[in-house]
């Protein structure tokens, strides 16, 4: 009965290609995402207030402060006097840190407005890196020289990106797949199908397999809006993330199927889809707090996550070269996924009306 | 009995279908011959296309016994898929798709060749007339052809049976006419057809006809017969007589 399967899929493929505003809508919609999620998520910082109090003013301290200048990271406000009271500055918000040059020798003193942690170990880490830059003269004092591997700029679009597209393509994959069978439940057509001997895999297959071409193409156009756009590097081999990008397409589609074959109305399939990919997959897959350090219990179900693979996959590829050797652990798993929802879908599709 | 059991396309005894506490069907038995136009009048929620679904193997009885085509309506309902055509009461082909692509798609899940398809499309466009609109939009077209391009695709496999449930609700009277001169001719290529109905002139066109309110079969007979039984000119007297009987 391969005819069966062959016309779902002719029928399908001829549903989503007369639909044009849909059809833009699912291809103009991860461009936006795309845009909108990647200018805002960006850890990159720049324009930090420093003061700069700076009692020595000798040729060196002068050096030290223009260097802190020549960087987007500060914006200096020289106190030559010194500052009388730190913390009034921080808790008027004129400076996120203060760095003291001492009138004779000895250490200088940097002190940093910690109510964003993550903000101040960016400017711990990085007027220490200035300091010893400037200052190498200074009798060894900082001779801290860190070295940073596969994101050496530390932008934070080569770390979202993917992410970016590991989210969308779930959500949009899902979402395709989430009212094709109750849209048929709901138009009535369903029962016309369920009187004829069409089995649930000719129906569930038949209804994936077209919408594949759909997801991938998507996913082409982040990818590539991705490499364009935030100058995401491609560090392996970009075939082998097609590959990839292919399995992960499938698990979004099987399950936004799985769904559609339980839900009663699109409206509720749709739901589900959205609160089942979009919230797991930006809290627990890794996509901004990395998995190591969750407490225990979201480890195991960053596990079921199918972004928390498939962001292992992609930013294993594009930023550190990996190979399908590399992957072949989180690529197993996502094609153990594909085949569990899938086989869940059709024993989920129920032939008789209830 | 078991002359008319060969004779007979489909044969139910004591059918029942409960949900929950409502009794939808209430153990109702009969039996259809090869040929026979065989209607079932009801008001809406008599049970009607409660039967009729438990027929087709969409739905599962609560109880009774019965074959449709030969094929048990309890364990073989799988196979009896193959062998009857269904049109439900809700018009439910696609919309998007043109007519030719709809009967393609039917053709097709019914695993016939694309050239079986179009060999036996012809033969049915023919007789249905449709040839002249199988390039268009199927949401294009008025109700009544609706309901022929749905009968079309429900006749694309050759069943021997077919169940149509209200057939012509929401049709023009003029187009409920040359319906039922489809379904008479259905009924002389030898076709069975099971029909529900609401309107009491095409009950009065069924070979034989049952009465059905809350779930049970009130009268089933020739209409001709009814009449004479209730001593009225038409259906719609023998209709209000029955019911007054019951209650």
């Amino acid at each position: 009965m391969k005819k069966s399967l062959g016309a779902v899929f002719r029928k399908e493929l001829i549903h989503i290609l007369r639909d044009k505003q849909s059809l833009f809508m699912v291809l103009s919609m991860p461009l936006l995402m795309l845009l909108l999620y990647g200018y805002a998520i960006n850890l990159d910082m720049r324009g930090i207030e420093i003061v700069v109090s700076d009692r020595s003013l000798s040729p060196e301290s002068r050096e030290l402060i223009r260097h802190l200048e020549a960087t987007e990271f500060f914006h200096v406000t020289v106190a030559p006097g010194g500052v009388s009271d730190v913390g009034d500055l921080f808790r008027s918000r004129k400076a996120q840190c203060v760095l003291e040059i001492p009138p004779e020798e000895g250490p200088l003193l940097l002190a940093i407005d910690a109510s964003d942690p993550n903000s101040a170990s960016f400017i711990q880490n990085y007027v220490t890196r200035v300091v010893s830059l400037s200052a190498g003269a200074r009798a060894g004092l900082f001779t801290l020289e860190p070295r940073i591997f596969y994101n050496p700029d530390m932008r934070s679009a080569p770390f979202f990106v993917p992410g970016l597209i590991a989210l969308i393509l779930l959500l949009i994959c899902a979402l395709l797949t989430s009212i094709a069978i109750v849209r048929e439940k709901e138009t009535g057509s369903m029962e016309q199908l369920l009187v004829s001997p069409v089995k649930p895999h000719q129906i569930i297959l038949g209804k994936v397999l077209p919408y594949t071409f759909l997801g991938f193409f998507d996913g082409l156009v982040i990818l590539g809006a991705g490499r364009l756009l935030f100058r995401v590097p491609v560090e392996g081999s970009l075939l082998l993330v097609m590959a990839m990008m292919l399995i992960y397409v499938v698990t979004g589609l099987s399950l936004g199927m799985l769904v559609s074959t339980m839900a009663g109305t699109q409206a509720v399939a749709m739901l589900v889809t959205v609160s089942l990919t979009v919230l797991p997959s930006m809290l627990m897959s890794g996509f901004i707090f990395p998995v190591f350090s969750m407490p225990p219990v979201f480890q195991l179900v960053s596990r079921i996550i199918p972004a928390t693979y498939f962001l292992e996959i992609i930013r294993g590829i594009l930023l550190k070269g990996n190979s399908l050797a590399d992957l072949l652990r989180p690529a197993g798993t996502l094609l153990g996924l594909d085949a569990l929802l899938i086989l869940l879908s059709i024993r989920a599709f129920r032939i008789r009306l209830e | 009995m078991e002359a008319k059991l060969r004779d007979s396309i489909v044969e139910v005894r004591e059918l029942t279908k409960c949900f929950g506490d409502f009794t939808a069907v209430d153990r109702v038995s009969f039996s259809v011959g090869r040929g026979e136009i065989f209607g079932f009048l009801g008001a809406n929620g008599a049970g009607k296309t409660t039967t009729i679904r438990m027929l087709c193997g969409l739905l599962a009885p609560s109880g009774g016994e019965g074959a449709v085509a030969g094929y048990d309506i309890n364990r073989e309902y799988g196979k009896i898929k193959g062998r009857i055509g269904y049109m439900s009461q809700k018009f439910s082909l696609y919309n998007d798709l043109t007519v030719k692509e709809n009967i393609q798609f039917y053709g097709g899940i019914y695993g016939l060749s694309p050239r079986e398809t179009e060999e036996r499309s012809a033969e049915l466009f023919g007789i249905i007339g449709l040839e002249d609109l199988k390039d268009k939009l199927t949401a294009s077209l008025p109700m009544g052809w609706k309901q022929r391009l749905a009968l079309c695709a429900s006749l694309i496999h050759d069943p021997a049976i077919i169940f149509l449930d209200e057939p012509t609700s929401g049709v023009d009277p003029l187009s409920r006419r040359n319906f039922w001169k489809l379904i008479y001719r259905l009924s002389d290529m030898g076709k069975t057809v099971f029909v529900t109905t609401h309107y009491m002139d095409e009950a009065e066109y069924c070979h034989r006809l049952s009465i059905m309110k809350n779930g049970r079969i009130l009268e089933m007979s020739r209409p001709h017969d009814l009449k004479v039984k209730y001593a009225v000119e038409s259906m719609q007297e023998v209709f209000l007589a029955s019911l007054k009987e019951q209650s």
